[in-house]
């Protein structure tokens, strides 16, 4: 069954998804989606043994060879992502339990876990297949998935959240698939490195140029890229809590693998480099996002929404890292990939927790909750922390591979801007210190207690990781450098 | 264009000139499912929810210039990038000495069915197929979680509800003739794809249509009597289940996910049985989706209308 690893990752959540309906009980459909989720986690520990030990795996779907059939190919890219993705959605999950019986209605609850489960089923099998129309797929699958999730949010404005986030997604997905089909015209094949060996024949040509605008144009729609962020803040602040945990953590990162992929195994960083200004505009919009969504988190009502803010300031950050085009810039953005899905998930689960307690995410009503929910908040004040970049916790390796990544490449006015960034950071989550602890409270929270155990447990298994892996950096730093060693490999590290 | 009835008209007709378009470019495959699924089922499914909202669009204020302007930049991109293409038609333009001709000589030996474009859709790139099936899931997850039917419009329900078109003996007649053919024909389409055009997706969308054409002259609660909603639930997951399982069934005979040569001694049998329980399993999913979607939207009507 060893050899059947890298499907397993995929097929697991993707037969259970529908077996949910029959399962029909919510409770048992609850536990099982748990289960689910923890045995991908561990088929991907078993694929990320292997690759370490015996190096990339190709997998052939149908048994068809790969420019003809589909091709899965695992190296330490994927595998590093796959591991992020299970773990998160197994954590998110088992504080689900809890929050979803409170902010959804019963009769929805087992569509709501087929859908994380479908959800989890699409990003799986973006990271996991080597195959570009398979890629669009499986986008499809965890698009429309996530749309469902944010349109079941309770408040109304979820659905046009919802709308927004599908109009927006539908385009992306549609520029990707024009980027794909021009690749397939000139190529006449679809296989991601069967692509890599023949597109150099042709990417002189326009059609090439289009399909790469295209594709690149569509991916940064998904990943949220400053101007294209427009449909994240309010998917985020009005979806349950547990899916904005989710997303926070994880879609994002999967669209930013993608744009890796693309740039580094497909068109390769040389015809990135040199035919377009990418290094440029990924630096310019990057910057651009990272001051323009940190001021607007300052100003936000809705504390889910200020957080939201905050993931495309961040997202900027993991696209600076790529504008830099050295291995140390790669290192910097796959880093800043794990560690903050650490650092989302544990704010957005914590603010899930206290939700669950007050049915309220408005900033103001969270005022003196710091004495009421002590440990829920500590985890809010920690993730807010790290997001900061402060010592001891895993946004500060990431802020030192970055600053480390822009110096070495000489790049010290950015450096400098990036460190100002922070303190933009330092303001909006002292806004939110200042409302949980220092502010009288302004509705009636006399009978709230601590959030429940079950969602503590998994908040606070996030918190200490972000505190473990700001410490022990062999796990994440030690993967990145393989997976940018092995991405520069390919083309002989150009720059 | 605020008139939406006119816009979701317009659209049909899109999809029915490029569903000829690609019947002139030999795509007969593609053009059957363009017509059934972009000029049948969609406009259908169109008008449905047309039905719950209003005809005409509100009026707005806003002006879309920067979506003009971008809708403008696309297409002038599309243009420039298609200007190096090779020619419509060209021999030995990549797409045609790559990968397909492996396809065209191959497939016989190796999979045994004359229909090409159904040994790459269902073994070949089968796998891509498995998850388009589970994107029609997905979406009809979507609709079944937002639209959900309380147990007053259930209760509702229980007495006999009229359709719209109850008085129209006319249609009654012709459709109580038509829809057995319908209904064969989607058979025909589903378990003739291996030699002729069709196959599950368009199947699933005809015998939709047939059922789907019933509810709207003899009502809903005629037609589920037999198409229960809870079932046709199941019948949604079913399908991927099938599909999915040949995969596994696959792997625990021995071979890759979906490497239907392992499911008989002779792998020409394998991929024959193969296909034809993933084309299944495609149809069914397919059309109890279409229900699914088209009788929630009904349900909505009904509400809409006989709440107190």
């Amino acid at each position: 069954m060893t050899t059947h690893l890298p499907i397993l990752q995929v097929i697991i959540p993707l037969l259970a998804a529908p077996f949910c309906i029959f399962l029909r009980i919510p409770r048992l459909v609850g536990i099982f989606a748990i289960l689910v989720s923890a045995a991908a986690f561990l088929v991907s520990c078993g694929l990320l043994q292997q690759v370490i030990t015996a190096g990339t795996i190709s997998y052939k779907l149908g048994g068809w060879p790969a420019p003809w059939g589909i091709e899965y190919r695992i190296d330490i890219l994927n595998v590093y992502l796959l591991l992020l993705v299970s773990a998160m959605s197994t954590i998110v999950l088992v504080a689900a339990q809890t929050s979803i019986k409170k902010e959804l209605p019963e009769d929805r609850h087992v569509f709501f876990y087929t859908s994380f489960l479908l959800c989890l089923t699409g990003l799986l099998g973006i990271l996991a297949t080597a195959d570009a129309f398979n890629v669009f797929v499986f986008l499809e699958i965890s698009a429309l998935s996530t749309y469902t999730m944010i349109a079941l949010g309770t408040d109304r404005r979820a659905l046009t959240a919802s709308y927004q986030y599908l109009i927006m997604g539908t385009i992306g997905a549609t520029f990707i698939i024009i980027g794909v089909g021009l690749m397939y015209m000139m190529t006449g094949t679809l296989n991601m490195y069967d692509l890599a060996e023949r597109l150099p024949e042709v990417n002189t040509s326009r059609t090439v140029l289009s399909a790469f605008g295209f594709f690149i144009v569509g991916v940064c729609l998904k990943l949220a890229l400053f101007p294209l962020h427009l449909w994240l803040p309010n998917a985020y602040a009005f979806a349950p809590s547990i899916a904005t945990a989710f997303l926070a953590a994880t879609a994002t990162k999967v669209a930013v693998y993608l744009l890796i992929r693309l740039v580094f195994s497909i068109f390769g960083i040389e015809f990135v480099v040199t035919v377009l200004p990418m290094q440029e505009i990924f630096m310019v919009l990057g910057l651009a996002g990272i001051f323009a969504a940190s001021v607007s988190a300052i100003y936000q009502l809705n504390i889910k929404r200020l957080f939201a803010y905050s993931s495309v300031a961040q997202i900027g950050y993991m696209i600076l890292g790529l504008a830099i085009g050295t291995k140390l810039g790669l290192v910097a953005t796959l880093v800043h990939m794990f560690n903050h899905a650490l650092m989302k998930a544990a704010v957005f689960l914590a603010i899930g927790g206290a939700v669950y307690r007050i049915h309220s995410a408005q900033l103001i009503h969270f005022a003196g909750l710091g004495r009421k929910m002590p440990l829920t908040m500590a985890a809010i004040v920690i993730g807010g922390l790290s997001l900061i970049g402060v010592p001891l916790t895993v946004g500060f390796v990431s802020k030192w591979y970055l600053v480390l990544a822009l110096l070495e490449n000489g790049w010290w006015p950015v450096a400098i801007l990036v460190l100002m960034s922070s303190l933009l950071a330092v303001m909006y989550v002292w806004r939110t210190v200042e409302w949980i602890y220092f502010t009288p409270p302004r509705i009636n929270i006399d009978d709230v207690t601590e959030a429940p155990l079950s969602q503590l447990i998994p908040i606070w298994i996030l918190v200490l990781a972000n505190i473990y892996f700001g410490l022990n950096t062999s796990l994440t730093v030690g993967l990145s450098k393989m997976a940018a060693e092995s991405l520069y490999g390919i083309f002989g590290g150009v720059l | 264009m605020s008139d939406l009835f006119a816009v979701v008209m317009l659209s049909g007709i899109y999809s029915l000139i490029s569903a000829s378009l690609f019947l002139d470019l030999d795509a007969v495959d593609v053009a059957f499912t363009e017509a059934s699924v972009g000029a049948g089922i969609s406009t259908l499914l169109m008008l449905a929810s047309l039905k719950l909202v209003s005809r005409y669009q509100k009026k707005t204020r806003y002006k879309p210039i920067l979506a003009f302007f971008v809708v403008v930049t696309t297409g002038a991109m599309l243009i420039y990038g298609t200007l190096d293409m090779p020619h419509f038609g060209t021999a030995d333009a990549p797409v045609h000495t790559h990968v397909a001709p492996r396809y065209l000589n191959e497939s016989m030996g190796e999979i045994g069915v004359p229909n090409v474009v159904t040994s790459v859709l269902a073994s070949y790139r089968g796998y891509d197929t498995l998850g388009e099936t589970l994107v029609i899931f997905t979406a009809g997850i979507g609709v079944m979680a937002l639209l959900m039917v309380s147990k007053q419009t259930k209760q509702e329900s229980k007495k006999l509800i009229p359709a719209d078109m109850q008085q129209q003996i006319i249609l009654r007649i012709v459709a109580k003739m038509m829809i057995p053919l319908i209904l064969m024909f989607a058979l025909y389409v589903q378990f003739h794809g291996d030699y002729g055009p069709g196959g599950g997706f368009q199947a699933g969308v005809i015998f939709a249509a047939g059922i789907i054409l019933y509810t709207m002259l003899f009502g809903l609660s005629t037609s589920q009597e037999v198409f229960k909603a809870t079932t046709i639930e199941l019948f949604t997951a079913a399908g991927v289940l099938l599909y999915g399982g040949v995969g596994v069934v696959c792997m625990l005979l021995g071979g890759n996910f979906l490497d239907y040569d392992f499911l008989k001694h002779d792998p020409v049998h394998g991929q024959h049985l193969g296909i034809l329980l993933v084309e299944l399993g495609v149809g069914i999913t397919v059309a109890s989706v279409m229900m699914i979607i088209f009788f929630k939207f009904t349900w909505r009507t009904v509400k809409h209308k006989y709440k107190k």
